[in-house]
């Protein structure tokens, strides 16, 4: 068979989510209908049609495709799967928000969504700087607009003209480190880096300068500290439903490249980049769970509190090689991912419990709107309490055992004191999580408005709900695929 | 033996009720809860008898026991099992947990549901954490059981729950994520194992062990409460509701002493004996120390909460004197606690049910209003104070006897308590039963109603029948806790 036909079959998911972008783009021009009923149908149908192409295409092998430039193997599909499910959750959480939100309810949202995906997808399954590039930029300015989509909106004008000035600042950084390791290498595509590496013909202080600036760029995609600057402006800034998605799914895709670049890559400089991320860890930690503790809007909460899960995702890959000895990596990696994966889950379920509260001209975000939430809806409340207790990292929630993958890598790296720095520091987060939870449980309601939500919403959020409970009481499936779709990847 | 999972039944009868009342109560008609949640409870008691009547007293190994991978991926299992030393703890779970249902019973109105659900899922995790025999899975019960605790006490508690819901919640998580760096290192060092078993048998050498010995202090410390780690139990028990105040004493202290049992002891037998001097100090700080503390109080509660940790002291004291005695004495004081304890807070409830305050200048001459209330709290405040053919006795003396085998002085420090206590114990009663009248609201005081009298009855009973023939308790841990000092007087250094 013709090679180009070979390739397109196995990149098949990204082209049809690329073919139907552009189609709902146009069909949607001849919807009257102003809830967009239809494009929201095909939007769905397009991410299930990926999915289903992503698991029929997945040989279990790494193939690669278009000369290198891309790859599929298990770790990629698994991400794209998890992917495809937080954009099909997040799509219909934000419905009922954008549908009361006249500004918000356009054609395009479903379009952008789509073509951040596609962003997305395309970052984690790509084998060459370029690649990755390309799709940190297709998400990124399909994002910017989304945030901005909201023209009336002083807050999300200045969250989308933020996040995008930082955001091209990072990708320019980003993009200068590649054309150093490109200087030091000769070379874009990551395998061919990484032998460049092995064969130790390259200039070791180009290398590590542009490792600075890839390191950088990656940090500021994740929003760690000290790039982290943007985090919680944006996702005070941004409509809810468009904060879901940035605090979401990006977290797997950023996963992705980083593993790609740092480890399929760059695993040679190991010992570099794991003490320029330690730092950014324990940054992360100590900033994201102390700044937390004074916020009255629960956005920005939560803003922060992503950065604290971002710096613990990140010890996971700081503790992989030890003194050279690559023996933990997997056992830390997986760690990490299972994390992101975890963190994913639980935090389209906090943004959807802030949008099941939230009506038309009221956004539900100051954490005083959730006062005595129990009284209103006893299940609700408990929905949330599990979310913020999984967050917590209290047992029998699937935040624990996130927590405690990564803490056993770093003790398996012998790094004690690394981990007593980072159950300390999350027994500081855990005082704003209980917060919460108090004035949930504690505290009278200041609003005894009944809640409006379609039912497919509730059922949805009920059974992501559970999912943090069934996964906290059974987190060996989600664990072991984890450690197995990298063993096969890397 | 008995074919059925029945640890697992004890784990999981009381929880599944707890969701099914939490589904099927409603505001509107809280009787339906009440009784289910008797149901759940009851049952729940029912199923622990057959581990006493089946259970093999000469028998070192753990009984029961169930194996199941849980998390192949790091080796962890649902591994359960009782030996003498757990198993009464279980049952003396499962009676209270009925206790606490009943003494709701009128008193809690509002959002009886959530209320009785808590206690029943609290109870199913506290018999978790007596059964595990897994590290990982000890952890997730211990930790799991803070937030019903949490909940308890921050919705149904008094003017100032909040404070000390929070404060409960963070000073035992702090205790608990130590325990858990440590498990990890247990875990990394036995090359990839989290049970207990294993780990009793492996050795380890002086510096680690100190280095775990103290984590797991900080844990089990918190929880016991030991001084200088107790000020969390004060704060919390005059805000939490009368049956989250008798779960507390009775059995939410009782784990992390239990913890040193199963943990510290056995695992780390050469730092137990390194830092012995360290736990009989804090431990005598606790029982003299606290015990003026307690003489000094105004809330009642506030003087059986610290009362409760003089006499955790004593525990913590006979587990480090490593003779049979002490150690035995100390269990016996552990569980004649849960009923002594159970029963004071009881008694303040009936008292705060009717007064709506549990200070002592609010009361004053209860006797002439309620006789037969009055004449079960002098029991009890007996058996607090450690009168002979009661219950407090027993533990005490037995501690005592051993402590003067091992140093006459320790002996001494520590049998001061029976001054204080008495002093404290009986202070307070004469103040709330005795003397005249003081205002209105005691006048008008009914005694105890049927209710009342059937718990106050029980407990009795069981406080007078402990004191008297202590024989059937402590015949079942015989065998274990010689069993538990052999292993720890086997060094583990190499």
């Amino acid at each position: 068979m013709n090679p180009y036909v070979l390739d397109l079959i196995t990149a098949s998911p990204e082209v049809l989510v690329l073919a139907m972008g552009c189609l709902i783009l146009i069909l949607d021009l001849f919807v009257k209908d102003p809830s967009h009923t239809s494009t929201f149908v095909l939007t769905m149908l397009t991410l299930v049609g990926a999915a289903i192409l992503t698991l029929f295409t997945s040989t279990g092998e790494v193939v690669y495709a278009f000369n290198g430039l891309y790859v599929d193997d298990l770790m990629g599909d698994l991400l794209k799967l998890v992917l495809y499910l937080t954009a099909i959750v997040t799509l219909f959480y934000a419905r009922p928000y954008i549908l009361q939100r006249p500004d918000l309810r356009r054609g395009e949202f479903y379009v952008l969504m789509l073509f951040a995906t596609l962003g997305m997808m395309v970052m984690i399954s790509a084998n060459h700087l370029l690649t990755i590039y390309l799709g940190i930029e297709l998400l990124s300015l399909s994002v910017y607009a989304l945030v901005a989509m909201n023209r009336d909106s002083v807050a999300s004008t200045e969250a989308a003209m933020k996040y995008f000035v930082l955001g091209a600042l990072a990708s320019g950084l980003l993009l200068y480190g590649m054309s150093m390791i490109y200087g030091a290498t000769g070379t874009l595509s990551i395998p061919e880096i990484s032998d460049a590496l092995v064969a130790n013909a390259s200039n070791p202080t180009i290398l590590i300068f542009g490792l600075v600036f890839i390191v950088s760029g990656l940090a500021f995609k994740l929003g760690v500290v000290p790039f982290h600057m943007w985090v919680p402006d944006v996702y005070q800034g941004a409509p809810t439903a468009i904060t879901m998605l940035i605090g979401g799914a990006p977290k797997l895709a950023a996963f992705a490249i980083t593993m790609r670049l740092l480890v399929s890559g760059l695993l040679l400089l190991a010992p570099d980049w794991q003490g320029m991320l330690l730092i950014l860890a324990v940054l992360s930690l100590a900033i994201g769970n102390l700044a937390a503790i004074p916020q009255t809007n629960i956005k920005r909460m939560l803003a922060y509190s992503t950065i604290s899960h971002m710096g613990f995702v990140l010890l996971g890959i700081v503790v992989g090689v030890v003194g050279g000895d690559a023996r933990f990596a997997l056992n830390a990696y997986s760690s990490s991912m299972f994390y992101v994966v975890s963190y994913v889950m639980m935090s389209v379920a906090a943004f959807g419990v802030i949008i099941l509260l939230s009506r038309a001209g009221f956004e539900a975000d100051r954490i005083d709107d959730f006062k005595g939430l129990n009284k209103r809806s006893p299940w609700f409340a408990a929905v949330m309490m599990m979310i913020m207790f999984s967050m917590a990292g209290v047992p029998f929630f699937i935040g624990f055992f996130a927590k405690f993958s990564i803490l056993q890598a770093v003790v398996a790296s012998g790094q004690i004191g690394l981990a007593i720095y980072a159950v300390l520091m999350s027994l500081i987060g855990a005082f704003y999580y209980l917060r919460i939870v108090k004035v949930m449980y504690f505290d009278e309601p200041i609003d005894e408005s009944p809640i409006v939500a379609p039912m497919d919403m509730r059922v949805l959020l009920s059974i992501n709900g559970l999912a943090i409970a069934l996964f906290g009481l059974f987190p060996q499936t989600i664990m072991s695929l984890c450690a197995f779709s990298l063993l096969r990847s890397l | 033996m008995s074919g059925y999972p029945l640890l697992s039944l004890a784990i999981w009868i009381p929880i599944m009720a707890g969701l099914l009342i939490l589904a099927v109560g409603r505001d509107s008609n809280p009787g339906l809860s009440r009784i289910l949640s008797l149901i759940g409870a009851l049952a729940g008691l029912l199923i622990t008898i057959p581990l006493y009547t089946n259970f093999d007293a000469s028998s070192t190994v753990m009984q029961f026991v169930e194996l199941a991978p849980w998390i192949p991926r790091f080796n962890i299992n649902y591994h359960l099992g009782v030996d003498g030393i757990s198993m009464p703890f279980i049952i003396l779970n499962s009676f209270i947990t009925v206790i606490v249902v009943l003494a709701g019973w009128q008193v809690i109105k509002f959002k009886v549901a959530q209320y009785n659900a808590a206690f029943l899922i609290m109870s199913g995790l506290f018999n978790g954490i007596f059964c595990a025999l897994d590290g990982i899975l000890f952890y997730v019960f211990f930790e799991a059981s803070l937030i019903p605790m949490y909940l308890i006490i921050g919705i149904w508690g008094g003017h100032n729950r909040v404070y000390a819901a929070i404060k409960f919640f963070l000073y035992t998580l702090f205790g608990s994520l130590l325990f858990l760096v440590a498990q990890l290192y247990l875990f990394i060092y036995s090359g990839g194992s989290f049970s207990i078993l294993d780990w009793h048998q492996m050795p380890i050498p002086m510096g680690p062990q100190i280095a775990i010995f103290m984590a797991f202090l900080i844990a089990f410390a918190v929880k016991v409460p030991m001084w200088p780690v107790h000020t969390w139990l004060p704060d919390a028990h005059p805000e939490a509701p009368t049956g989250g105040s008798i779960i507390l004493a009775a059995i939410a202290l009782k784990l992390g002493a239990y913890g040193f049992l199963r943990f510290s002891l056995p695992i780390l037998p050469d730092a137990s004996h390194e830092l012995s001097w360290l736990m009989i100090t804090l431990s005598l700080i606790a029982v003299v120390y606290i015990g003026f503390v307690a003489l000094v109080q105004a809330d009642m509660k506030r003087l059986v909460a610290y009362s409760s940790i003089a006499h955790m002291g004593f525990v913590t004291l006979g587990f480090f004197l490593f003779t049979p005695l002490a150690v035995e004495g100390a269990i016996v004081q552990m569980i004649s606690h849960g009923f002594v304890a159970g029963a004071m807070f009881f008694c303040i409830g009936v008292i705060y049910d009717r007064l709506h305050s549990h200070l002592i200048s609010d009361c004053g001459g209860i006797v002439y209003r309620m006789p037969i209330y009055a004449a079960f709290m002098m029991l009890f405040a007996m058996a607090n104070a450690g009168l002979p053919a009661t219950s407090g006795f027993v533990g005490e003396f037995m501690v005592l006897m051993g402590a003067i085998e091992v140093n006459f002085w320790v002996a001494v420090i520590a049998a001061t308590t029976m001054i204080v206590g008495a002093a404290y114990t009986l202070w307070m009663y004469k103040r709330v039963i005795f003397g005249p009248i003081t205002n209105h609201h005691v006048e008008e005081l009914t005694d105890v109603n049927k209710r009342e009298l059937a718990i106050l009855l029980i407990l009795a009973f069981f406080v007078m029948a402990m004191g008297l023939y202590p024989e059937p308790v402590t015949h079942i841990m015989h065998t274990s806790v010689n069993d538990l000092l052999r292993h720890v007087a086997i060094s583990k250094l190499q």
